[in-house]
């Protein structure tokens, strides 16, 4: 018996049967992969953001900005606090808003509203903002993410669920204007 | 005794692996590297095992879920008998881990262990510092805390930069839109599955290749390695000049090995475990989030690049940093290995040891984080109050209330992101004083929109008294010279 004759039917026995498994591997690949892949797919498909209520607009009083809080859109059964987003909610004149997400455009730590100093500050890096939250100094190259709203029956509603990050399209995803200074 | 004989009989005759054992432990080493310098590749072997057992440990009562993770915690901390100390042996373990492992480094690297024949056992070193890393960070944020929360958001913030694909790779990054429960359990997943078992078999080969190749000559300068005669020379130099690993040289790293441990046990008795800290619910936001020791050097860099580099910088240097040591080995392969001989790479040392201190000494320090709270927590100095004007006293108070102290000390007080103001008066004239706070410049914002006049009148009023007494004010010359 020559096993190592190529051409011999174990040899050959052993190509169809590496195959097999080759195939095998692959198709049980495929889930594999998707299954990976599937917090950036979910995202592409259906979007993560949503329509979500702040509350009655009385509670954000004209001219000031508030701090308010949502339960995320999208939520699994072990995020426990962690779905509790806040936000910073701007009365501009009793009529228009901005919402602002609390993370601060250069790392994502969360800014404070200073309201003697009219001024967002980040604790992390410095990066500072004016209150319509465009730069104001600091690293950031950009002013706080906004997300959009509008108004329904006395409710002051915004879109999000997706955490803003600095990157090439979270400008697109929450398509309030941009505030770059 | 003789049971014990016949039992160990026993199983020799099965699993026969009594002679391959014994010859690892008495293969013959050159009698130099019998030194304590040789002692911090076996000491980190140690604390990974303290690691994996303490892990084991932990995980018994760690809940992976971001809503029960902190409070697991906290329970492993005061609710069960000596928790706190397990998680303290844990924390300081990996700080000593990772210190240790750098030191191996930088000892291998002085040695030139790296050279011809052992590239590939460096390159798995550079794997394996890079998981110590990854576990590090991962274990951070599995002590699910608001740094371990908002680190993760600098992760993202950072992840999502990269070009085309960022925004993918933040959700695959957090499993999800958010920092939730999913980011949590698949950083456990990481933290206690892929990372540990990678590290499992890259440790294996990088033992078995110090096994097979030997463990590096003591450097002498002038003893050149060249591809061609050195497998020859080493073994001449082990066959004339060697002594059995076991006992000759293996007693120093089983003593240092006890020191390291006793080392660990000791700190986490006194300095206790770390954290964990506030709870990690992101709607409190009074936090100032900070990174683990090991990484204040990225966070204190983060804040001195300028913005427009650090994207680029951020993606490429450690890709460029990753690549330098992987090629290294075929770059200088050859040649001297005393590093008598080489000052280049001691330069590169102690260059990288001060960078890196240094950036951690001020990630430490922060000093461009503004002191959140110096407006209502420091008082105004009553120096500067004294002798003042009601004008300038007014324009103390818009100091303190507009959050100037924030960023700007007085008398050693507040914050360092701005100049100290203790002598501004010295440096700008009333004019310039001005338009600084309208304006702003730099990294001061305008206060333009969030000064009335009166207010800023008062500002600058006060910031004029702000010299020593002994030395007269910044003044424009042109306008005394218009009014002679």
């Amino acid at each position: 018996m020559n096993v190592e004759n190529p051409t011999s039917r174990r040899a050959l026995l052993v190509k169809i049967g590496l195959l097999f498994n080759g195939t095998v591997g692959v198709a049980l690949g495929i889930p594999i992969v998707r299954y990976l892949l599937s917090p950036a797919t979910r995202g592409r498909d259906h979007g993560y953001e949503s329509w979500l209520s702040l509350g009655r607009l009385s509670q954000f009083p004209a001219g000031e900005t508030r701090l308010a809080t949502y339960r995320n859109p999208i939520v699994s059964p072990s995020d426990g606090q962690t779905a509790n987003i806040p936000c910073w909610v701007r009365n501009v004149d009793g009529r228009s808003f901005q919402v602002f997400a609390v993370n601060c455009a250069h790392l994502g730590c969360p800014v404070r509203w200073f309201p003697q100093s009219n001024l967002f500050l980040c604790p992390c890096h410095g990066g500072a903002y004016y209150q319509d939250g465009s730069r104001a100094s600091g690293p950031p190259e950009r002013g706080l993410f906004e997300h959009e709203y509008r108004v329904e029956a006395g409710n002051l509603l915004i879109k999000a669920g997706k955490l803003p990050t600095p990157g090439p399209s979270a400008l697109i995803q929450l398509s309030g204007k941009k505030t770059c200074a | 005794m003789r049971l014990i004989n016949k039992v160990g009989a026993w199983f020799e005759q099965r699993t026969q692996l009594g002679a391959p054992i014994s010859e690892a432990a008495t293969h013959p080493v050159p009698r130099e590297t019998a030194s304590w310098f040789y002692v911090f590749g076996s000491a980190a072997l140690t604390v990974l095992l303290l690691q994996i057992v303490t892990g084991i440990l932990l995980a018994l009562i760690y809940v992976p879920s971001a809503g029960e993770a902190w409070n697991s915690l906290q329970e492993i901390n005061h609710n069960v008998s000596l928790g706190w100390f397990i998680r303290a042996l844990h924390g300081w373990g990996s700080n000593f881990m990772l210190a240790i492992v750098l030191i191996h480094m930088v000892q291998v690297f002085l040695f030139g262990a790296y050279k011809f024949p052992r590239e590939l056992t460096w390159i798995v070193g550079v794997f394996l510092l890079l998981m110590t890393l990854g576990m590090a960070f991962t274990g951070q944020v599995l002590r699910f805390d608001q740094d371990a929360y908002w680190g993760l958001g600098i992760g993202a913030s950072i992840t999502s930069r990269i070009p085309v694909i960022g925004p993918w790779a933040v959700s695959l990054l957090l499993g999800g839109p958010i920092i939730a429960g999913s980011t949590l359990s698949r950083f456990f997943a990481l933290h206690v599955f892929v990372i540990p078992s990678l590290m499992l078999a890259f440790v294996g080969l990088h033992l078995l290749m110090v096994l097979k190749l030997g463990i590096n000559e003591w450097p002498m300068p002038g003893r050149i390695v060249r591809r061609t005669t050195y497998l020859n020379e080493y073994r001449e130099l082990t066959h004339t000049d060697g002594v059995p690993f076991v006992p000759n040289a293996v007693w120093k790293d089983i003593v240092f090995s006890g020191f390291v441990l006793v080392s660990i046990a000791v700190c986490a008795l006194y300095f206790g475990p770390f954290g964990p800290g506030g709870q990690p619910d992101p709607t409190i936001i009074q936090t100032a989030p900070r990174p683990d020791f090991f990484f204040l050097w990225i966070y204190a860099l983060l804040s001195f690049l300028p913005p427009s580099a650090e994207t680029p910088i951020l993606l490429i240097g450690p890709a460029i940093a990753i690549v330098v040591l992987l090629v290294l080995p075929f770059v200088a392969g050859e040649g001297e290995k005393s590093w008598k001989r080489r000052p280049i790479a001691v330069l590169t040392i102690l260059l990288v040891a001060v960078m890196l201190g240094t950036l951690t000494r001020l990630g430490d320090h922060a000093p461009w984080s503004p002191v959140m709270d110096a407006w209502s927590r420091l008082p105004i100095p009553s120096e500067y109050l004294r002798g003042r004007t009601a004008l300038e006293r007014r324009g103390a108070l818009v100091f303190q209330e507009k959050q100037c102290h924030n960023c700007h000390s007085l008398g050693q007080q507040g914050g360092k992101r701005g100049p100290a103001l203790d002598q501004v008066a010295l440096r700008l004239n009333q004019d310039q004083l001005i338009r600084q706070v309208i304006q702003g410049d730099g990294n001061m914002p305008a206060y333009g929109k969030n000064l009335n006049p009166p207010e800023t009148t008062a500002l600058v009023a006060f910031l004029e008294t702000l010299h020593p007494a002994a030395m007269a004010p910044a003044r424009d010359a042109s306008r005394s010279a218009a009014v002679e």
